[in-house]
């Protein structure tokens, strides 16, 4: 089963799309990143600690994160509509709850620092690049963190696992059809973040686990490496 | 200065090492929590941070620009996350009751140095030489964590570039700094060296680059 298997772009099963990573983008930001997986390519740009405004929504124990994830209406086939939506909604408030377990802020009370992640061009897993690409953006922000996350998503194409989904993928009909599994972890691999809207057996979301671990792990050296020849080429 | 790049979450020391600021001990590792360079002195291990907002610190000089009047006293932005507040008792002079707008304006840009640090607000005084309402000149904005280059060792690097330019230069740890000379040629070649400073801010030797650069002029 494993060998005869064709992904409709002649990857391996493990094989994830060429990744592109850059730090230091955006020259007005605080901090900022881009992320790309193949063709989804992931803008962040991070902006304080802050005063937060409004001022009710200040939070005097401990700082704030503040994400918000955006699609630019030219990033698929078929324009979207500019402006907030109930998918963009949710992926901001998934990506908080993705990165706020790394981010030490318990010091910058009434304060908040703000992630803005934009897709420029998307081809599945935009979420995943989205919080690469932030995470890399907070570290280069000089935000305190306990480390990098890094974020991949496995998907279920009738029974057959396979890493870093592509839009021809995530349309798969055969058999069970597709199953898109996006997961986030630290680099000490401890998961933050699991989504799934399918069915997966116990036995295969074991599976699925290891399967993002290894991929994270690559993921990770590739964040790691740009955030440090960014510092390399001003020397 | 050859100095390790670290990223967050990334084992700097092992052994018997003491964590400094932003690091952090986990088992008999020390790991980093900030990206930036790591520092080294006798078991001490801490980092430098490379990027980031102005974290003010007690008796930073800072430049800040006046974005509110009190009944007492002004609400300086001096580019961190909290506003400062200087007030009436910090000022050298007399200041009339309600007149606070006579002294020190909204917009105006002033010189001042931090007295205290509470949990939610920032004290100033102006009440020391050199401190005070800037009238005149040009202010430039660097990177905060770039400060220290530009100053140099016990402000070696400013002083060169005061003495070449015949500019005088107050350098606010809040990454504004203040030139003030006769002309305009003269504060914008000053301008002109401490850009090229932080650009190479990272160079070892910067003192001997910045000499090469006053020659070539």
């Amino acid at each position: 089963m494993t060998k005869e298997f064709k992904r409709p772009d002649g990857r391996k099963i493990e094989e994830m799309r060429p990744i592109r990573a850059e730090v230091g983008i955006i020259p007005n930001a605080d901090g900022s990143a881009m992320f790309a997986f193949g063709e989804t390519i992931a803008i962040a740009a991070v902006y304080g600690p802050k005063k937060m405004h409004p001022q009710h929504m200040q939070n005097p124990e401990k700082g704030t994160l503040r994400c918000t994830y955006n699609m630019m209406s030219f990033s698929v086939k078929d324009r979207i509509r500019p402006g907030p939506s109930r998918r963009s909604m949710e992926i901001s408030k998934i990506t908080e709850w993705a990165l706020s377990p790394i981010v030490l802020i318990d010091d910058y009370a009434n304060n908040v620092i703000d992630v803005h992640i934009q897709i420029l061009q998307a081809n599945a897993s935009t979420r995943c690049a989205g919080i690469n690409a932030a995470a890399m953006a907070l570290a280069h922000a000089g935000i305190p963190m306990k480390g990098l996350a890094s974020s991949v998503s496995i998907g279920k194409l009738d029974t057959q696992l396979v890493v870093d989904l592509n839009k021809d993928e995530e349309d798969w009909e055969e058999g069970e059809g597709a199953t898109d599994m996006p997961i986030t972890f630290t680099d000490d691999g401890k998961i933050t973040h699991f989504q799934l809207d399918g069915k997966i057996t116990p036995e295969q979301l074991k599976e699925v686990v290891d399967l993002g671990k290894k991929a994270c792990v690559q993921i990770n050296e590739i964040q790691k490496k740009a955030l440090k020849d960014a510092l390399k080429k001003e020397e | 200065m050859d100095r390790k790049i670290v990223i967050p979450g990334e084992i700097i020391a092992s052994g018997d090492s003491l964590p400094g600021e932003w690091t952090e001990k986990r088992g008999s590792d020390i790991v980093a929590l900030r990206y930036g360079l790591v520092d080294e002195s006798n078991r001490l291990v801490k980092i430098i941070p490379l990027s980031g907002v102005y974290q003010p610190r007690m008796g930073n000089v800072v430049i800040g620009k006046v974005r509110d009047i009190t009944f007492n006293g002004w609400l300086i932005d001096i580019g961190a996350a909290e506003d400062a507040f200087l007030s009436v008792a910090e000022v050298p002079r007399y200041v009339n009751k309600g007149g606070l707008d006579e002294v020190m304006d909204i917009g105006d840009m002033m010189v001042a140095k931090i007295i205290g640090t509470h949990k939610r607000s920032l004290d100033l005084t102006v009440k020391a030489r050199g401190l005070g309402k800037i009238e005149d000149g040009m202010i430039i904005s660097v990177n905060s964590n770039k400060v220290p280059r530009v100053i140099g060792k016990e402000g070696s690097m400013v002083k060169l570039i005061k003495d070449e330019s015949k500019c005088n230069i107050t350098v606010g740890q809040n990454g504004l700094i203040w030139i003030k000379g006769d002309s305009v040629e003269d504060e914008l070649f000053s301008k002109k060296a401490i850009l090229f400073v932080t650009e190479k801010a990272f160079v070892s030797g910067l003192t001997e680059e910045i000499k090469k650069f006053f020659i070539k002029k």
